[in-house]
């Protein structure tokens, strides 16, 4: 404990930092893995963890017969999960160091609870997928990895932990490099990288440790300190879908007519041309408005009130689009979707499919095949899907959908099917290239 | 700013929680913001007419008042609520304070109860409002680590925290049933630091209760009570004491610490040194897993 309050006081003026970036990650893995212990270890070591929280963590290992501070605990926090000692549900984690803040969504790893890491997986920059070194690569480790991708997280780290059980060997870490290098071919991913670590003894992840001189890489921590965010968002082509039509009606605001928003592509200025999807009317920016006062441009992904030259009508659920990409309308589509549900997807049965500000009914015309996500194999004789189980599918829109492919914008590319009868979200979407 | 191209953490949750506020609104036929009068309240307060402007808040603020919420609370949530124009609702479990419901009588857990959630899911249910804001964080508790930021509640009011609804990308799920509800938490993904550093960033105005001053004071073991309202055991006399809140809650259950930060930038600076979370000094929480017990009953 000594060692963390000295630390505080040398980073005090270094933690105060308003510029810095978020970066939203996810750690798949399974506890056997020694998820919880690396999200500890971090949290640890980069002084996330509060005294008392570290306090409250030792008393209960105590009392369960355990000595002295399990890193797990301080992560699981329903009172099942502490029990069972597993991770159920997605659980959220923040910690900061000079240079960003993290956000983790902690995610389980077994194959029956997918649907809660594809829950943590949709809104992270990067995924660390956690192996146990003795093990090697598993099937799981190639699921992880998979959803991480198939979620559109472009940046994947395998962690290969518990190296101090294999006598920190670098034959070893090269073997399990090779296997990583080979799958990372197979689901055509980017940027793969591998760290050797130990998250009980921290080699690796926020310090170097002293027992694996022969690894050249980056730490864990200088990996998620250092990994670009979203670079590619404010590049692409205009996309505003419109929460709100602003009319206050108050003496100074009679005429006002704004659109709320959040920019969820590219980049708007004053007097850029929009066109209004799906009704194709076109207008020009005037204002782009804040409580701060009026920019000049703005980008992804800010919220901000718009207002045009013309008077046009635009609702909810319409969708402001400017640049060289134009968006798909689309009344029949193909998706990946995960089935989030007890009760399985049954085809033909309307659904509502909520897309960015838009909700329309939706039914599934076929199911095209199931992916095994442990093998990649097709299966196209299914008639069903069940929970956690993923696949293509054919989607029949009672209204066009304005949307892009998954894989050219997440935003626009992704949505949800609620069972009108129940209300439960049953399902994550993602919009296939044409 | 405009060759900028990306936005800092605050900026980030700044239009995250912007962003969720404006779906309430489009969504919801009935939304009301509970305001607690503390920094986090502070906090979604300004966010909310940072989403709405130019136009007025879109719903009313409702602060559940246990009578026994610091003077300087009241008159800081009167003049303030008046000067921006929003709807301020208060309500308050009459029927308990007139039986005198107390911490020392009744058990903190049980006052509570009565002071604080019954009393908000009566005045949700009296108002019939279907959506509620709250300015929890999921860094503060374990348990709210779980938590949804649409948290959808049964007609009881109750969570269950093993049966939540999926919530993926930015995309939340709205749909109720008649009676049902949902609590929705914006400030789902800021820290206790974030908070101090917006509202620094943004100028916000706080109640005077987490500046230090010299209050009056009852030394108890480590703990400093305020005299407000404190029960006195014997041989105990108030003094007055250097000191601050870190977190607002009923006088009888709320701790202050010694403190010399009289500006913002002290008590972000404390922040930042702080070897102890913040919630510490809330008795509410203490006790094995207290938070997730009071939540599944309706708390927030």
């Amino acid at each position: 404990m000594q060692a963390i309050e000295e630390n505080h006081t040398e980073t005090e003026n270094e933690l105060f930092n308003c510029e810095a970036e978020l970066l939203h990650f996810a750690t798949a893995g399974s506890v056997d893995d020694g998820k919880s212990t690396l999200i500890g270890r971090l949290l640890v070591d980069a002084k996330g963890v509060y005294e008392d929280q570290l306090n409250a963590a030792e008393n209960f290992n105590q009392k369960k017969g355990g000595e002295g501070l399990d890193l797990a605990l301080l992560t699981d926090g329903l009172q099942a999960e502490r029990e069972q000692g597993i991770t159920i549900d997605v659980a959220y984690r923040y910690f900061a160091t000079p240079k960003r803040k993290f956000i983790i969504a902690d995610t389980p790893g077994h194959e029956q609870y997918t649907r809660n890491m594809v829950t943590g997986a949709s809104t992270a920059d990067l995924a660390i997928v956690l192996i146990d070194a003795r093990k090697g690569l598993l099937t799981q480790s190639f699921r992880h990895a998979y959803l991480s991708n198939l979620l559109g997280i472009r940046h994947i780290v395998v962690a290969i932990n518990k190296m101090d059980l294999v006598d920190y060997s670098e034959e070893v870490y090269n073997q399990i490099h090779a296997d990583v290098s080979d799958f990372a071919s197979r689901l055509a991913m980017p940027r793969v990288e591998c760290v050797p670590l130990s998250a009980l003894q921290g080699d690796m992840v926020v310090s170097r440790g002293d027992n694996m001189d022969w690894y050249t890489g980056r730490t864990l921590l200088d990996i998620l300190e250092t990994t670009p965010i979203s670079e590619s968002v404010t590049e692409k082509s205009f996309r505003f879908p419109v929460q709100l039509v602003s009319r206050p009606q108050t003496d100074e605001l009679h005429d006002f007519r704004g659109y709320m928003g959040r920019i969820e592509a590219g980049v708007v200025n004053v007097g850029d041309e929009i066109t209004v999807f799906p009704s194709g009317l076109q207008s020009k920016i005037k204002e782009i408005l804040t409580f701060d006062g009026q920019l000049d441009s703005a980008f992804a992904p800010q919220s901000v009130t718009l207002t045009l030259e013309d008077e046009i009508d635009i609702t909810r659920g319409d969708m402001l689009v400017s640049g060289t990409q134009t968006p798909r309308v689309e009344k029949q589509l193909r998706a990946k979707l995960c089935w989030l549900n007890e009760e399985p997807l049954a085809v033909r049965k309307k659904y509502e499919l909520k897309h960015g500000t838009n909700s329309v009914k939706a039914l599934i015309t076929n199911i095209e095949y199931k992916i095994d996500v442990n093998t990649l194999a097709h299966d196209e004789s299914v008639e069903e899907l069940q929970l956690n189980e993923i696949a293509e599918v054919t989607i029949k829109v009672q209204k066009p959908l304005v949307c892009d492919a998954y894989t050219d914008n997440r935003t626009t590319g992704n949505f949800i099917l609620i069972d009108t009868e129940t209300n439960n979200t049953v399902a994550a979407g993602m919009i296939s290239a044409e | 700013m405009s060759s900028r191209k990306k936005l800092t953490h605050l900026e980030a949750l700044e239009s995250e929680a912007i962003h969720i506020m404006r779906e309430v609104v489009a969504e919801f036929r009935n939304p009301v913001m509970l305001y607690s009068i503390g920094k986090d309240s502070s906090v979604m307060l300004h966010l909310a007419r940072k989403a709405f402007y130019p136009g007025p808040l879109p719903f009313p603020l409702l602060h559940v008042d246990t009578g026994y919420k610091f003077k300087e609370m009241i008159e800081f949530r009167d003049t303030f609520t008046k000067k921006i124009g929003a709807r301020l609702l208060v309500h308050r479990n009459e029927k308990a304070i007139a039986k005198g419901a107390h911490p020392n009588k009744l058990g903190v857990g049980r006052c509570c109860g009565a002071l604080k959630t019954n009393a908000l899911l009566e005045a949700l249910e009296t108002h019939e409002f279907d959506a509620a804001f709250g300015g929890a964080r999921r860094d503060e508790e374990r348990s709210r680590a779980k938590e949804r930021i649409y948290s959808f509640r049964d007609e009881f009011g109750q969570w269950d925290p093993r049966n939540q609804r999926p919530e993926l990308w930015n995309l939340y799920n709205s749909r109720i049933h008649e009676g049902e509800s949902v609590r929705v938490f914006p400030l789902s993904n800021w820290t206790e630091m974030d908070i101090w550093e917006y509202i620094q960033q943004e100028n916000i105005e706080i109640t005077p209760l987490y500046f230090a001053k010299e209050r009056p004071m009852v030394k108890r073991g480590t703990q400093l009570i305020p005299a407000e309202g404190a029960t006195l055991l014997e041989g105990e006399e108030p003094e007055m004491v250097m000191s601050r809140f870190r977190t607002l809650g009923c006088s009888p259950c709320t701790g202050a610490v010694h403190s010399d930060a009289t500006t913002l930038n002290d008590i972000v600076k404390e922040a930042v040194l702080a070897t102890r979370s913040e919630r510490e000094t809330r008795i509410i929480d203490h006790g094995a897993s207290s938070m997730e017990d009071k939540k599944k009953e309706g708390y927030f």
